[in-house]
């Protein structure tokens, strides 16, 4: 994985991501180290989000490099007008490594061809999250021991979230059973159902969340936006079919958890957050190991 | 209509590329594509003519020019039922028809806006991934560019 950009999740192979997923394991065992001591990494967020850039940084942090870059492209000379390619090529002499979230999609793609250093997507636009897809990966191995043979629920909006796309294709690679609940408006579109189908996987689709909380290992809830629906009335009326409350929680797996790529806005109701089976907390630390995996991987350094 | 009297509504050409069964529609896009509007040779054209296969076509004949196959492929976008024919000292010499290739780069534009390639300077890059139906995935953005919503750049 030396000097390898990471732009889409199947830019990596199923070994490379597991050999992720197994040096995640040793930095959360010892987060803190020297690694990086000697590297500056380059942070570009063209537009704001909390989540990634922070995890990303305090990643690069725990390894002793430094960062350079910016967290909005108002201060910087994007907003004069300069070209992304301007931007990666200069920037690129500052830096050994550049995180880039960019709202432009396949801006990764061009960013990683033209690079002279190494660029990890945090995310282009609808595109692309791969770390996303790895820390949710690395939640479900840590929570369940395997990836391989599980049933995994996916709920919400599986047709425009774009971490639900990249998640079932990179389960995909491990045999599992697909529960995909969503209004009708939202099912998830056919080109990721194609990639079960290619690898002859089974997925069952529901519009009732209830009935496949007893069947699951995982449970993936994602945001329900407002704006998605056509007819706003139909947000009205199906809106609280996609809440999880603590009292549906009563028939589940020992190994069942809750994940969710955050942020949360009212899908997951509060008095969750202390069930044990609640994982998504832990889920967004978890982000900070896989990246600090994928920067000492990616200089090198395993 | 009899093939020879069509055939004079467009001239012989002792040797070049002859590129029949063009729809009618697509005749000026394929002579775009092939760059003929800067061709320093001879190049006739006719449009509208009748096809007894096709209703109504387009016909192109290049003087002494014999393209590549990957030059001649990414017609078959606008053009997927066109056929090449080689002449040399009038004679026919070879008959092949196109194919769509495999991959597609800077003749498409990718339909979605908000795609790197239609907002930073660079050539566009597809994968075929239906050649039936024409479907394109984008390499940057990784979206599907389907045939009623294809541009050329």
């Amino acid at each position: 994985m030396k000097n390898k950009s990471l732009v889409s999740i199947n830019d990596f192979t199923k070994e490379e991501q597991l050999r992720v997923l197994e040096v995640a394991r040793e930095f959360e065992a010892n987060p803190v180290q020297t690694t990086l001591q000697d590297h500056v990494i380059a942070s570009l967020f063209f537009e704001p989000s909390t989540r990634t850039r922070l995890s990303f940084e305090s990643a690069i942090s725990r390894l002793g490099g430094k960062i350079v870059g910016f967290s909005e492209a108002s201060n910087t000379s994007v907003k004069k007008g300069e070209s992304l390619r301007d931007t990666i090529l200069t920037i690129a002499s500052y830096s050994d490594l550049i995180v880039m979230r960019n709202p432009v999609e396949g801006s990764a793609r061009f960013a990683a061809e033209i690079s002279p250093v190494p660029i990890i997507n945090a995310g282009d636009g609808s595109n692309q999250h791969p770390t996303q897809t790895l820390l949710d990966l690395y939640s479900i191995i840590k929570t369940q021991d395997t990836l391989d043979n599980l049933h995994v629920a996916f709920v919400g909006d599986l047709k425009y979230g774009r971490t639900v796309h990249s998640l079932v294709i990179a389960l995909c690679n491990f045999n599992t059973t697909f529960h995909l609940v969503s209004p009708v408006e939202l099912k998830l579109p056919s080109s990721v159902k194609m990639h079960i189908k290619e690898k002859n996987l089974t997925y069952h689709q529901y519009t009732d969340m209830e009935e496949v909380i007893p069947q699951a290992d995982i449970l993936y809830m994602t945001r329900i936006q407002k704006e998605r629906f056509s007819d706003p009335l139909e947000y009205e009326r199906i809106k609280n079919s996609y809440i999880l409350e603590k009292e549906m929680l009563h028939t589940t797996k020992d190994n069942f958890r809750i994940l969710h790529p955050m942020p949360r806005v009212n899908e997951i109701n509060i008095n969750v957050d202390s069930d044990p089976r609640a994982y998504y907390f832990q889920q967004a630390l978890n982000g900070v190991y896989v990246r600090q995996a994928l920067l000492a991987l990616i200089l090198g350094y395993r | 209509m009899s093939e020879k009297i069509k055939e004079l509504k467009v001239s012989a050409i002792e040797n070049g590329t002859v590129i029949d069964h063009i729809p009618a529609s697509a005749l000026f896009q394929v002579i775009k594509m092939l760059k003929l509007d800067v061709f320093d040779q001879m190049v006739l054209f006719g449009t509208n003519l009748e096809s007894k296969k096709f209703g109504s076509k387009g016909i192109i004949k290049v003087s002494n020019k014999f393209f590549k196959p990957e030059e001649l492929n990414k017609i078959a976008l606008v053009a997927p039922q066109a056929s090449i024919i080689e002449i040399r000292d009038f004679q026919v010499l070879k008959k092949t028809l196109v194919e769509i290739p495999d991959t597609i780069s800077s003749i498409v534009k990718c339909f979605n806006p908000n795609c790197i390639t239609n907002i930073e300077t660079l050539n566009t890059r597809f994968t075929v991934v239906d050649k039936e139906s024409i479907r394109l995935k984008c390499h940057y953005c990784e979206k599907i560019t389907v045939k009623n919503t294809l541009q050329f750049v």
